[in-house]
């Protein structure tokens, strides 16, 4: 099937023009399958999961969670005392994993600060700080002073957090689409580069657990008791991740031959309601074929697809039939959410990281905890990891509100 | 150096006094502050009634302003992706959220849950205008206008096409109060299109240097600090009166863009 083919609304959304790629320079992800890209891709490999039962919080819920040890005892330096919670210092530490730091400072050193983006994804961002702000009101009602900090409760504090530590000048902005969010700055980023604003980007996200997101998705019934289990019938929802992860994304020409590539992206919208999505998947197809376009590819050439596969009743069984229809049945597709839970907003990032690792080590991982998959599932639902030597790797990531947004990697020269 | 060229085909906007552009563009040409006292709760047209009744105050305050916006520009907002922009998104569902999380978590809402989404409003204007183009949920803390008109003028050179371009606030309310200074709520749209259409006021976005803002009349500040979503009031002056201006917007601080409106 030609990316062409896709259905498209009448007289609307002219397909986009093929985009030069992207270098990704440097790339990290840390979530309870592991800090930094060795650790993360070793999980994956043995297939040892990260969940465990919830733990978190005061009154924890029956469920199970992706937790990163030792937030608590992590610190951000002294001078972002005022901007401290949790999801700035699992941005911290993943800054510190996988030379990404060292890197990116070195692309504000190369190309001065005025010339580096600063684009990340999150849903919740610092609002676990706000919560705990509402736990200890003074007398009349107030913050207590430690908590008086409009930045601290702001969706921007992630950004202007990693903006600081970083030095940037350049373009700086918070994507908040819920579930889609870190994957849709290396959608913004890639026109800033391309359209002269910025030379290089750090992109990414950050999400931490935080009561929010566990009663939220709770109340909705969305959680899993168990393990998530994407793609199983016997799925029973999610389980709630945190998360960090970042790339550098700069122009092919001053990059390494190895350096992975992003070649396309897509966005849509489901235009059908707020926490489920379109029943035929139209937002997701619409998404798939513009990241597809943009690539110069059809979707004959995708190897592997990092699902969103949530483990939701809905979203699993949409997306399954999305897959089986669209791609060919040489395609190899997962979920990897068995290994991180959902990290939401930091989901987009911790996929496209694991889709680089397919590329650069040559396996694709399987689906853990899916063990009977549900029969909407096509032939390219992986349940075991294969090896194998993926050129191009899809990531699908879809938000509440029905946002939409997918990409596609694509494998380095030899160096 | 980058500059990006767009035109303004739609303008709307929702605020104290000033409701709708008729009469927020007559007051900006004027010498006189508009009306204190905050503008009663819009009723969006293209929201079906339902969602008017539930939907959270800022999807209110964002539909009305992209509803007037894109009746202006004579633009389907099924076609329109959409840039949407935000300091604190909708503080009454955090408020409630918190409140709610510090006493009994268990009872909380499902609706008020996923209602508390930062593209809450974007998915639901998605949603009630049938539109399945990319749709954005911004933020640049109080530089929420400057960030997110950045980045629909962006899309709207890469796409040679017209955007949905929305920024709005609300006010503060409980213990948030505390921290969020806001205390009104402000909206306002603007459908942009490629500088090659014939219509519409040009407007060109190049990266500001380092000198300070203009000063502004003294009203507009002080409405900026009940609202950062009125940190566009210079940009709608700009844009309601005859002569070219140059203004700068910060968009993301240190980040900041020199806007230049010829009418």
């Amino acid at each position: 099937m030609q990316a062409g083919d896709f259905p498209r609304l009448p007289g609307t959304l002219r397909l986009p023009t093929p985009i030069p790629p992207l270098a990704v320079t440097a790339h990290t992800a840390t979530s309870a399958a592991g800090r930094g890209v060795v650790a993360f891709a070793r999980a994956l490999r043995e297939r040892r999961g990260g969940l465990r039962r919830n733990d978190f919080g005061s009154e924890p819920l029956d469920c199970w969670i992706g937790r990163v040890d030792g937030i608590e005892d992590t610190a951000v330096p002294a001078e972002f005392a005022a901007i401290d919670c949790r999801n700035n210092r699992l941005a911290w530490i993943g800054l510190n994993e996988d030379g990404f730091l060292d890197a990116a400072r070195a692309a504000v050193q190369r190309y001065g600060a005025d010339r580096v983006a600063v684009v990340l994804g999150t849903s919740t961002a610092s609002i676990g700080a706000t919560e705990e702000a509402y736990c200890g009101l003074t007398a009349d009602g107030s913050f207590a002073p430690s908590y008086r900090n409009f930045l601290l409760h702001a969706p921007h504090s992630l950004v202007a957090f990693v903006q600081g530590v970083l030095g940037t000048a350049g373009p700086a902005c918070t994507v908040a689409t819920a579930c889609s969010s870190s994957a849709k700055v290396f959608a913004q980023a890639e026109r800033l580069i391309r359209l002269g604003w910025a030379d290089a980007a750090v992109v990414g996200g950050v999400d931490t657990l935080c009561g929010s997101v566990l009663f939220g998705f709770n109340a909705l019934q969305l959680v899993s008791d168990a393990p998530c289990r994407p793609f199983d019938v016997a799925r029973r929802g999610i389980s709630i991740g945190e998360a960090a992860g970042f790339a550098l994304l700069e122009r092919t020409a001053v990059a390494g031959r190895a350096a992975p590539l992003l070649r396309g992206w897509g966005e849509s919208s489901d235009a059908h309601h707020m926490s489920s999505p379109h029943p035929q998947g139209l937002g997701a197809r619409l998404a798939i074929a513009d990241a597809l376009q943009r690539a110069a590819l059809d979707a004959s050439a995708v190897d592997y697809v990092n699902m969103h596969g949530t483990a939701t009743p809905a979203n699993d069984a949409v997306e399954a039939t999305v897959v089986a229809e669209v791609f060919p049945a040489a395609t190899r597709a997962s979920s990897t959410k068995g290994w991180t839970g959902h990290t939401l907003g930091a989901a987009g990032i911790v996929e496209a990281v694991a889709c680089l690792i397919a590329l650069e080590q040559e396996f694709i991982p399987g689906t853990l905890n899916c063990s009977n998959p549900d029969p909407l599932c096509g032939p390219q639902l992986a349940l075991d990891n294969v090896a194998s030597a993926p050129q191009i790797a899809l990531s699908s990531s879809f938000g509440f509100g029905g946002n939409n947004a997918v990409l596609v990697f694509g494998r380095g020269g030899r160096a | 150096m980058s500059e990006l060229a767009v035109r303004v085909t739609g303008i709307g906007v929702y605020g104290p006094g000033l409701c709708g552009w008729e009469q927020a563009s007559a007051l900006l040409r004027g010498d006189q502050p508009p009306a204190a006292g905050d503008a009663p709760k819009p009723a969006p047209p293209l929201l079906p009634a339902a969602e008017r009744r539930r939907a959270p105050d800022t999807v209110l305050y964002a539909a009305q302003a992209a509803a007037e916006a894109c009746a202006m520009a004579a633009a389907d907002p099924a076609q329109l992706p959409c840039v949407f922009s935000s300091t604190q998104g909708d503080i009454a569902i955090t408020d409630y959220m918190c409140a709610t999380l510090a006493s009994t978590p268990r009872e909380l809402s499902p609706t008020k849950f996923h209602n508390s989404v930062h593209n809450a409003a974007v998915g639901y204007w998605s949603i009630a205008t049938g539109c399945r183009a990319p749709s954005t949920a911004l933020s640049a803390w109080t530089d929420s206008v400057g960030g997110g008109l950045f980045e629909a003028a962006v899309q709207t050179v890469d796409g040679d096409a017209p955007v949905l371009f929305v920024a709005y606030d609300a006010a503060s309310v409980g213990p948030l109060r505390s921290v969020v200074p806001f205390d009104c709520g402000f909206a306002l749209a603007l459908v942009l299109a490629p500088a090659a259409n014939g219509a519409g006021a040009q407007l060109r976005l190049r990266r500001a240097g380092h000198a300070p803002a203009e000063t502004t009349d003294g009203w507009m500040e002080a409405l900026r600090a009940r609202n950062a979503a009125a940190a566009g009031l210079p940009l709608l002056q700009a844009l309601a009166g005859a002569q070219p201006r140059s203004l700068r917007l910060s968009a993301g601080a240190p980040f900041a863009l020199q806007l230049q409106v010829t009418p």
